[in-house]
C-alpha cells in the first residue's frame, strides 16, 4: 500500500458521503442541526482536490494534507475531529513510501486517540468513537492473527457498522445531540454513520489495490 | 399553526447564501466595517486600533445580526461567520485575530458548542505561535441544558449579545486584556437564558425544516440551531409561557431581592415585535413580582435561528460597572445608541 491507496481512500470516501449526503443530513436533523451530510461532502471534495495537487508526496504526507484540508473547510465538530485524526494518522507513517497492515492499525489507532482526546468522548457517548473504536480493535486482532489487510479491513468495517447501529438506543452525552437528553434515544448517530462509511471506503481502496 | 414544509427563501444559490448576505452587510455599512471575502471575515473599518484590546467572535451563520451585525464602535472588532449553523474554521479566526490585533491582545468570545470550542481552540494555538496574546472566553448561559458529564454543557445563547456589547465598551474605554476578559466572564456568570419555539426553521442547504411541530404545541428549552428542545408541551397563553421562562432563568440565577437586572427578550427570527413586546409586558411584571428591577431591556431579533418562530429570555444581573458599560456608546449595524 502506498500514496495511491490514500488517494483512492479519499476518493472512495468522497463518493460515498456524497451518495449518502441526504441520509446523513436526515440522521443529523433528528438529533442535531441537519448539516452533517453537507459538511463532510464539502470537506472530502476539497481533500480530493488538494491531493490532486500533490503528485509525489508519500502516504503519510497525503494524510496530513487531507487532515489539514478538513480542518480548513468543514467547520463544525466533524472538521477538527476527522482533521486531527488524519493528521495524527499521517504522522505515524512519516515519510515512508509504503505501509503494511500493521501500520494501518497504527494509523487508525492514532486517529482514534486523537478523536477521543479532542472530543473528550468515550465509548457509549453516542459519537463517532462508537464506530471507530470497535473497528480499530477488530482490525488489530485480525492483523495480529495474520489476516490480509483487505480482509481485516472488511471485518473492521463490519465492526464499525455494528457499532454505528448500536448507537441507536444510546442517549447522547457529547455534541449537539446531548442537548436533547432522553430524546436522543432511538436515533442513529450521524457521526458514527459517516465513520462507518469512511472505514468501508478504506476497505474498498485497499482491496482495489491488492 | 400552519407548518411550513417547502423552502421559500430569497436566494440565488443555496451554496452562496452566507457570502452574498455578507456582501450586502458590507455594502450597507461601509462606514462601520468591511468584508474580506477571501478570509471570510467581517472586520471593523478602523481595525487594527493600536493599543486597544480587540474582540472577535464567530459561529455558524443563520443567527443574524449576530455576529457580523455587531462589528463596529463599542462592540466587536471582527466576526467569523461559518456556514449556516456550522462553526467557522480556525483559518478564519486566525485571519480575524491577525487583522484586529493592535498589540494589546485579542479576546475570543466563543459560544459553547462542541465545534465552535474546538475550532477556536485550534485558532488560539496558531495565534499564540504567531506571538499574539489571545484570551478565549466561553459563553454558556442556557439553563435548558444541564451542565453535567452527560451533556456538552450549557449552550451559549443570549448572553453572547450582552457580553459582546458590554466587553466591547470596556475595550473601547482602554481596559487591558485581563480586564476585558474578566468582563466577558462576569457577564456570562451573571446571565441566564431560556428559549422556546413555535416552529422549526429551514437551513438553505437542507431545504426542509429540521423538525415538525404539531399544531398547538411548543418546544421548550430550544437553542439557536433549529434543533428540537428539551421537551414539547401544549402551547398555553403568553402569560403561561413566560411563567416557564422566568421560572427557569430566575431559579438558576437566584439574584438577591432588589437586584437590578437587564431583561433581554429576543426573537428567534420569525416572531413579530408585537408578540415580543407582549412577552416583555409579562416578563417585566413577573420580574418585578419576583423582587428584581428590570432597569434596562433589549427587545428584538438579535440572536436568531433563521426564520424560526419563538423567543428567548435572558436576564443579566447588573452591577454599577456593567450598567455603565451597557449605556456606553455603540455603533454597529445591529445595535446603536449614544452616537
Amino acid at each position: 500500500m502506498d500514496g495511491a491507496t490514500v488517494r483512492s481512500w479519499m476518493r472512495e470516501i468522497e463518493s460515498s458521503v456524497r451518495a449518502q449526503r441526504d441520509y446523513l443530513t436526515q440522521l443529523d436533523s433528528a438529533i442535531g442541526d441537519g448539516d452533517h451530510g453537507t459538511n463532510v461532502t464539502r470537506g472530502f471534495a476539497a481533500v480530493v482536490e488538494a491531493l490532486d495537487g500533490e503528485k509525489d508526496a508519500p502516504p503519510g504526507r497525503l494524510l496530513i494534507l487531507a487532515g489539514r484540508t478538513l480542518v480548513s473547510t468543514v467547520g463544525g465538530a466533524s472538521g477538527p475531529l476527522w482533521g486531527s485524526a488524519l493528521r495524527s494518522g499521517g504522522r505515524v507513517l512519516g515519510d515512508s513510501p509504503t505501509f503494511d497492515g500493521q501500520q494501518v492499525v497504527e494509523v487508525l489507532a492514532a486517529a482514534l486517540a486523537s478523536i477521543k482526546d479532542l472530543g473528550a468522548a468515550a465509548p457509549g457517548d453516542k459519537t463517532m468513537v462508537d464506530a471507530l473504536e470497535p473497528a480499530v480493535e477488530k482490525l488489530r486482532g485480525e492483523v495480529a492473527a495474520g489476516a490480509q489487510p483487505a480482509a481485516a479491513l472488511a471485518s473492521a468495517a463490519a465492526a464499525a457498522e455494528a457499532g454505528m447501529e448500536a448507537t441507536i438506543p444510546l442517549q447522547a452525552r457529547k455534541g449537539r445531540a446531548s442537548y436533547l437528553g432522553e430524546r436522543s434515544i432511538g436515533h442513529q448517530d450521524p457521526g458514527a454513520t459517516s465513520t462507518a462509511l469512511i472505514l468501508r471506503a478504506l476497505e474498498r481502496a485497499v482491496a482495489a489495490g491488492s | 399553526m400552519a407548518v411550513e414544509t417547502k423552502m421559500r427563501k430569497f436566494m440565488n444559490d443555496p451554496a452562496n447564501v452566507v457570502k452574498e448576505s455578507l456582501a450586502g452587510l458590507a455594502a450597507a455599512h461601509p462606514n462601520l466595517l468591511r468584508y474580506d471575502s477571501a478570509a471570510q471575515i467581517v472586520v471593523r473599518k478602523d481595525a487594527p486600533k493600536q493599543g486597544k484590546v480587540a474582540l472577535i467572535s464567530g459561529g455558524g451563520s443563520g443567527h443574524e445580526p449576530l455576529h457580523g451585525g455587531f462589528v463596529g464602535l463599542g462592540m466587536l472588532d471582527a466576526a467569523c461567520p461559518g456556514e449556516v449553523f456550522t462553526s467557522p474554521v480556525p483559518d478564519q479566526m486566525l485571519a480575524a485575530t491577525k487583522a484586529v490585533d493592535g498589540g494589546a491582545g485579542v479576546v475570543h468570545i466563543v459560544k459553547n458548542y462542541t465545534g465552535d470550542v474546538m475550532n477556536f481552540k485550534m485558532a488560539a494555538e496558531d495565534a499564540a505561535d504567531d506571538g499574539i496574546k489571545v484570551s478565549a472566553i466561553v459563553i454558556d448561559d442556557d439553563v435548558a441544558v444541564q451542565d453535567s458529564l452527560y451533556t456538552a454543557g450549557r449552550r451559549g445563547v443570549g448572553a453572547t449579545v450582552l457580553a459582546e456589547k458590554i466587553a466591547g465598551a470596556a475595550a473601547e474605554s482602554g481596559a487591558d486584556l485581563a480586564t476585558v476578559s474578566d468582563t466577558v466572564k462576569r457577564v456570562n456568570e451573571r446571565a441566564r437564558s431560556f428559549g422556546v419555539a413555535l416552529s422549526s426553521c429551514i437551513p438553505p442547504a437542507a431545504g426542509k425544516p429540521i423538525f415538525d411541530l404539531p399544531e398547538g404545541e411548543i418546544e421548550l428549552g430550544i437553542g439557536i440551531h433549529g434543533e428540537p428542545g428539551r421537551r414539547r408541551a401544549q402551547l398555553g397563553t403568553a402569560a403561561e409561557v413566560v411563567d416557564v421562562m422566568v421560572e427557569a432563568v430566575m431559579s438558576d440565577l437566584k439574584p438577591s431581592r432588589g437586584s437590578q437586572v437587564l431583561a433581554f427578550v429576543n426573537g428567534m427570527g420569525g416572531t413579530p415585535l408585537i408578540e415580543l413586546y407582549l412577552l416583555y409586558a409579562e416578563v417585566d411584571r413577573k420580574l418585578r413580582a419576583a423582587g428584581v428591577e428590570p432597569v434596562r431591556n433589549l427587545i428584538g431579533n438579535y440572536i436568531t435561528s433563521l426564520e424560526m418562530a419563538g423567543a428567548s429570555l435572558t436576564v443579566l444581573h447588573l452591577d454599577d460597572e456593567l450598567l455603565k458599560l451597557w449605556d456606553a456608546p455603540v455603533h454597529t449595524p445591529g445595535l446603536r445608541w449614544g452616537v
